[in-house]
């Protein structure tokens, strides 16, 4: 721990280092401005960042723009128990979606296995006071002692954050939910289970509707499954979802009720060099994004990132190399299941920049004009707060420079897999075990979080 | 054993092994230890699901797909054939060397009798239905009568038999969630001394033996005798569910469907009509 007299925060990490595991980060997701940022866990609970805003003078442009801090936090889901099959259901928090805002209250859905839950973030920040018939405390008065009638008004008060539940869509999933998306037309979403993916309407909880269902008639026959899947951001008729084998499939609604065949099919041919066992492993899609402008797609398998072109589905158009040292090392992941891990993989707010988590606490940013990556690491002791990123290299054989991190000894428990990027600034929030790391890309300054 | 079989392929038919050749079969022969590795491996894998939380039914469709995929390749190797015959004795006909995966790790009993319980299907047993509707209520019952694994056609059969083995109507219970109830054990003690790596036959599907009544078939019931009985349902594997007692705490199951444990399944009315397709299967394969 070099630097670590300077930062309290440093040492102060240092004495709470172990993990619980119910603390450790599920999903990170920005609402449509940006202003907040919700991560949901493993032990079922939601928190919500708010960011600062500052009043933009001349000092913000150069030093810090609004810092996030914790404006609410509860909890969304919790351990359940299905009594018929006699298992757990999990409270982890696989997705939040945020809702288009409306009005001054704010709108989120979490889901975990099975159920998907909308919440309702409001302020309270003025209470009324000076009732007539009851006191302060709100016992009723005695009304003999009331001698004259007053008007109650709304005094301000703190700020309250209370969030409560509005809908509670359960039932809809025999199997575990991997995605949630928010249709552009405002009122509808889609959950996605491993073979199945239902359409709902908000306001609706006790319906909804299966728009693809791919579950053969003999269960024997499985052998494939939807890993994630995605509205268009401007299209609502039309959504995509991916499969454990590599395929993505792009669905019009208003062709079928039933989106069971694919209105595009967006498929790689196998490099035959390549082939192993491992082949269709790697190559199932852990993730799919639309880009801002709704012309790509970006997809994650386990060894690289993908840029689709909506109009061209014989192959990615972009293709890039997220930890291409791993390829001689499959079976040991095979072994330890690390070869199953979904990472996560997001669009910059203009498209020109796509990133994604890897192992060792690393994640890759690839510029999609010149086609260069780059790694950097979300580690509490490598950093410092307002610290700028270094980036890190890993070796495998060749030049060695200083700092450069060897392949064998990646700690693979350091996995980044939840990620988010401002819709409208440079600004990610990276999920890091149980922490949560924010990144500004300003000249300076950097904003450290945990 | 297993290795000299592999060095006798893959060194040219049965020539005599040249030094080049030697070195190519130790490449080849590291190649299918690697394969087994991975297999046994994969299939382990299966097999341990956590039995709280329903296991990721990516994961295990992943790993079905390559223990299917390594399957397929020594199927085409032959080696699978060579494996079989180095346990099965050279006598036998290929369908009987269409063994369990367990059973190839198990040491090799004297008799002759092929031990071929898992992978040979259920199939004329017919089991019923439980199928579960949004109300849970309705119960539908159904023959089952794919069949599975039969005579000497191993590549094809694994291919059938690929997961599941059994149609068993416990894929249909899949959907149910009372198919839960049956004892989804996962018995990994067979007997077996290595740690019986099951086919995956055993993995995906629910699967049973179903024992004759003792008089028609005693060699029948000697045949099946050491196997466990208890069956996977579909929704084991993929949910990891598990039965703590064999007798599965739902009496509507139990009346429903032949139960679990006991060799006496046959008590049941429905398996006794089976019988005679058990008899016609076990004709097959025995050759007579």
């Amino acid at each position: 721990m070099g630097e670590d007299g300077e930062s309290p925060k440093i040492n102060h990490s240092f004495l709470r280092d172990y993990v619980t595991e119910a603390d450790v980060i599920s999903t990170v997701e920005f609402n449509q401005t940006g202003d907040l940022l919700a991560t949901g866990d493993k032990g079922g609970r939601v928190v919500i960042f708010q960011r600062e805003t500052e009043s933009k003078d001349e000092s913000e442009e150069l030093g810090e723009s609004g810092e996030y801090n914790v404006y609410s936090t509860f909890q969304s889901h919790e351990p359940d128990f299905d009594y018929l099959k006699s298992l757990e259901i999990e409270e982890k928090i696989n997705k939040i979606r945020w809702l288009p805002q409306q009005n001054a209250a704010h709108f989120l859905l979490s889901t975990n296995d099975k159920t998907i839950k909308l919440w309702k973030v409001s302020e309270r920040d003025k209470r009324p006071e000076g009732y007539n018939l009851k006191d302060e405390e709100g016992r009723i008065k005695d009304i003999s002692t009331v001698t004259s009638l007053r008007v109650p008004v709304l005094k301000p008060t703190d700020l309250m954050v209370e969030v409560r539940p509005r809908r509670i869509f359960a039932n809809g999933h025999t199997y575990h939910v991997n995605s949630i998306s928010v249709n552009s037309d405002g009122e509808t979403y889609l959950s996605a289970d491993d073979l199945r993916i239902n359409m709902w309407h908000l306001d609706i909880t006790d319906r909804s509707f299966n728009i693809v269902d791919i579950k053969p008639a003999n269960m024997e026959d499985l052998t494939e499954v939807i890993t994630a899947a995605e509205f268009h951001p401007q299209h609502c008729h039309l959504f995509v979802y991916s499969s454990s084998k590599g395929t993505l499939r792009l669905c019009d609604m208003r062709e079928s009720a039933l989106c069971d065949k694919h209105s595009k099919i967006f498929e790689e041919p196998e490099d035959p060099g390549n082939r192993s066992f491992f082949s269709e492993i790697i190559s199932s899609v852990s993730d799919v994004k639309f880009s801002h402008s709704g012309r790509y797609l970006l997809t994650r398998d386990y060894l690289t990132v993908k840029v689709w072109d909506l109009n061209m589905e014989k192959g990615p158009v972009e293709t890039y190399q997220v930890h291409e040292y791993l390829r001689s090392k499959l079976c040991s992941l095979y072994e330890n299941d690390c070869i199953f891990d979904k990472f996560e993989c997001v669009w910059n707010s203009t498209d020109s920049v796509i990133m994604t988590g890897a192992y060792n606490s690393f994640f890759r940013m690839f510029d999609r004009e010149t086609g260069r990556g780059v790694t950097l690491e979300a580690w509490r002791e490598s950093s410092k707060p307002r610290a700028v990123l270094r980036t890190r290299r890993i070796y495998n054989g060749g030049r060695r420079r200083r700092g450069d991190v060897g392949v064998d000894s990646l700690d693979f428990t350091k996995k980044i897999l939840h990620m988010a990027w401002h819709p409208a600034e440079n600004i990610i929030a990276i999920a890091a075990t149980n922490n949560l790391y924010i990144f500004q890309d300003r000249v300076n300054a950097e904003n450290l979080k945990t | 054993m297993f290795s000299k079989g592999t060095k006798r392929k893959f060194s040219d038919g049965d020539e005599e092994i040249s030094d080049e050749s030697l070195v190519g079969a130790r490449v080849a022969s590291s190649y299918s230890l690697q394969r087994q590795s991975l297999l046994d491996m994969s299939l382990i894998k299966l097999q341990l699901c956590h039995m709280l939380v329903e296991p990721n039914l990516c994961r295990s469709v992943l790993i079905a797909n390559t223990v299917r995929q390594i399957q397929e390749e020594m199927t085409h190797d032959g080696s699978w054939h060579m494996v079989t015959e180095a346990f099965c004795g050279p006598g036998q006909s290929p369908s009987e060397r269409l063994v369990a995966t367990e059973v190839l790790c198990r040491s090799r009993e004297q008799d002759a009798e092929p031990k071929l319980f898992s992978v040979i299907s259920y199939e004329g047993c017919r089991e019923e239905e439980v199928v579960a509707d949004e109300t849970l209520c309705s119960v539908s019952v159904s023959d089952t009568v794919s069949n599975v694994c039969l005579a000497g056609r191993v590549g094809q059969c694994w291919e059938k038999s690929e997961l599941s083995g059994v149609e068993r109507d416990e894929e249909a219970l899949e959907d149910s969630r009372l198919g839960s109830g049956e004892d989804e054990e996962i018995d990994t003690e067979d007997g077996a001394s290595t740690e019986s790596p099951k086919t995956t036959g055993q993995v995906f599907g629910t699967f049973e033996i179903k024992n004759g009544s003792p008089g028609p078939d005693s060699a029948l019931e000697e045949l099946f005798s050491d196997v466990d009985t208890s069956y996977y349902d579909l929704d084991t594997m993929l949910t990891g569910m598990q039965s703590a007692p064999k007798m599965g705490p739902y009496d509507l199951l139990d009346s429903l469907a032949p139960s679990h444990s006991s060799p006496s399944i046959v008590s049941t009315p429905t398996c006794r009509s089976d019988l005679n397709e058990l008899d016609h299967i076990m004709e097959i394969i025995v050759g007579s």
